[in-house]
């Protein structure tokens, strides 16, 4: 079987034993997490925006409510008109204007938000969908990607998890950024406190 | 063919190359100002080079955690020793699943291993939906560049492109338009396809799930929305701990384009419900070049194209220069070790200047082998033999002294006397496309027996 040639191959070819390093936990950092976020979403095409949880369905109203279909993961918030639960075939998505999404925590280094299986009832909402809203608590920011990784292990997640930074974008025609290649063609960032 | 031949043909359009060059050294920029705002990059660098070389030496064990977790999650695992067996379990998946149709994103893998036509020959329809990859699709080429797929064509030949394939009116060339057109057309292929198909970024061993880097969402679109998840991965991907991707994520994008991360940064551990994942993993070679010792850091490679980017080859004489399907200065250490005879010349297309080797985000020492690959290429007689006559009757003169000093007074005399037509002629590459310097009257061993000897 290929399985036992291709592992023969290797023992007999593999270098002398290395051994693994020890990771960072994280790197001391000088200066403001959210700003440094708003900042670098800002420079990847989206946008992060500072508000009390009592403003957002306002805000949402203000800045999307000329979209017509919207679908949201939390029920208190009262503007979804799609319950993306009863949805068996996630190819039904495909007229979803607006997804809101509250999801885990934001990277400052990157301005990527992390979301999962349990932020989502389908894993193709905040693909599908022509414009997004992730929701975030202001304080529960992490500095970089070693600290993400940390809470990661330590949340744990199931099925899929995924980092988003900005809007879906391309450059692959003469390399001219273009926002919105097959995904969001805007990406928001609420940091609620 | 040899690298300098192709290269020929690209370079024979001298705007072209200039255009080349200077939107392949704004990439380089980019990249410079990102690790800029990173104090510790030399340490990222470092540390991803380590845990590469761990991965290397304890691959064997990694390969079987990773497929015992990868299991445990669902997922079918299989194995491939080369090309021609991952492309039939791909096909035999298909042909299980009754898919007709299939979406692809980005994977060099499959490139390498020739997948598409293969599957068009066995009836099944394959949309790269990668909008580089989409283009170049429509114009049956090969990718130009490893994260630039379509880096080599114009905007005007882009939209002349979606005319002929996708019936859009004729001169439109503005990026934003075209991209929307693309984005259109490909949404329906995304949701009519019975399966996506994937490479694998990172491969991890103690959690069994895989991580797929891109921008343009296109992966993500074509898998959550089928029933079959196909992903292909090269025995090299294995990364050993969840929080390694800490050190990758970070080096990655901004490598490769100059974004602090990818704006997707996809980990697949257990399929969606109603849906199933097979991850195929491939050696096709790999597990050979783990043995030469000389070449096994070639196997680090995490596919930024940032030795590219920044190569004064590559960027004068374009993607397809090269012999082989990846290009650039990695692509001409990956090469040899694929076949020696037909991708001799590659490791030739290089100056030595070391560029290459100061950008990698994992240190591979990039231009040491392809100095080695020289010798060793040289040594096996896989070179062209007009090229060792001339090696050897180098080594001959510069074995014997005497030699040595007669052929250089004779040459000063040739090149100082002799007619243009003698010396500027089709035998001196170096007389191409420039002007020769002029010949000093003596040698430095001349001048300094004169001026500085008698003075000591």
């Amino acid at each position: 079987m290929s399985r036992e040639s291709i592992l023969a191959q290797i023992r007999k070819s593999k270098p002398e034993l290395v051994g693994l390093p020890i990771l960072p936990e994280c790197h001391i950092v000088e200066g403001d997490l959210t700003e440094q976020f708003k900042k670098t979403l800002l420079l990847v095409g989206g946008q992060a925006i500072e508000i009390s949880e009592g403003d957002i369905e306002l805000h949402i109203k203000k800045m999307f409510g000329y979209l017509k279909l919207t679908a949201c993961n939390d029920g208190t918030l009262n503007f979804s008109n799609i319950d993306t639960c009863s949805i068996d075939d996630p190819r039904e998505l495909r007229d979803i204007d607006l997804a809101v999404l509250r999801c885990r925590f934001g990277v400052a280094e990157n301005g990527a938000v992390w979301l999962t299986d349990s932020d989502l009832s389908h894993r193709a909402l905040p693909f599908i969908t022509q414009h997004c809203v992730l929701i975030i608590p202001k304080n529960g920011m992490v500095w970089n990607m070693h600290e993400a990784y940390q809470r990661i292990k330590q949340e744990n997640y199931n099925g899929f998890g995924v980092f988003i930074s900005g809007p879906s974008k391309t450059a692959d025609i003469e390399q001219s950024l273009v926002i919105g290649a097959h995904g969001p063609k805007s990406l928001t960032v609420f940091l609620t406190t | 063919m040899k690298h300098s031949e192709a290269a020929e043909k690209f370079i024979s359009d001298n705007e072209r190359t200039n255009w080349h060059d200077k939107a392949l050294w704004f990439v380089r920029a980019k990249r410079d100002i990102a690790i800029k705002q990173v104090a510790e990059w030399e340490e990222l660098r470092a540390l991803a080079s380590q845990i590469k070389a761990h991965v290397m030496s304890n691959l064997d064990v990694l390969l079987e955690q990773f497929e015992a977790n990868a299991i445990k999650n669902g997922i079918h695992v299989h194995w491939a020793k080369d090309a021609e067996e991952h492309n039939n379990h791909v096909l035999n998946i298909l042909k299980e699943h009754r898919v007709k149709s299939l979406v692809k994103s980005k994977s060099m893998l499959t490139e390498e291993c020739h997948l598409n036509p293969f599957l068009e020959k066995n009836g099944i329809e394959v949309i790269d939906t990668d909008l580089g990859e989409r283009i170049i699709q429509f114009r049956n080429e090969p990718p130009s560049h490893i994260v630039l797929p379509a880096i080599h064509l114009t905007k005007e030949e882009v939209g002349e492109t979606f005319h002929t394939h996708l019936g859009i009116e004729k001169g439109i060339s503005d990026p934003k338009i075209l991209t929307d057109i693309a984005r259109a057309h490909l949404r329906e292929k995304f949701l009519s396809a019975d399966a996506a198909m994937t490479g694998v970024n990172f491969g991890i061993a103690d959690t069994g799930g895989f991580v797929v880097c891109t921008n343009e969402g296109n992966t993500d679109m074509g898998v959550h929305l089928s029933q079959v998840h196909i992903a292909s991965m090269g025995i090299e991907k294995i990364i050993p701990r969840q929080e390694d991707l800490g050190v990758f994520t970070r080096l990655l994008a901004r490598s490769a384009t100059g974004q602090p991360v990818t704006t997707y940064t996809s980990h697949y551990l257990t399929a969606q419900s109603g849906q199933v994942i097979h991850l195929i993993i491939v050696d096709n070679g790999r597990s050979k070049q783990l043995g030469r010792a000389d070449y096994v850091k070639s196997l680090f490679c995490i596919r930024c194209g940032a030795c590219m980017n920044t190569c004064p080859v590559y960027r004068r004489s374009g993607g397809y220069s090269y012999s082989y399907g990846i290009p650039g200065p990695i692509g001409s250490i990956l090469a040899p070790g694929a076949n020696p005879k037909e991708h001799s010349s590659m490791p030739f297309a290089s100056t030595l200047c070391g560029s290459c080797t100061d950008v990698c985000p994992v240190k591979i020492d990039i231009h040491q082998q392809l100095y080695s690959w020289r010798q060793d290429l040289t040594e096996d007689k896989k070179t062209s033999s007009s090229k060792r006559l001339i090696m050897k009757m180098m080594g001959i003169v510069l074995a014997y002294p005497k030699l040595y000093r007669f052929s250089g007074i004779t040459a000063r005399w040739f090149l100082g006397f002799s007619p243009r037509f003698l010396i500027y002629n089709k035998l001196n590459l170096w007389g191409k496309q420039r002007e020769l310097p002029s010949v000093p009257t003596e040698s430095f061993r001349d001048w300094y027996s004169k001026n500085r000897r008698a003075n000591l």
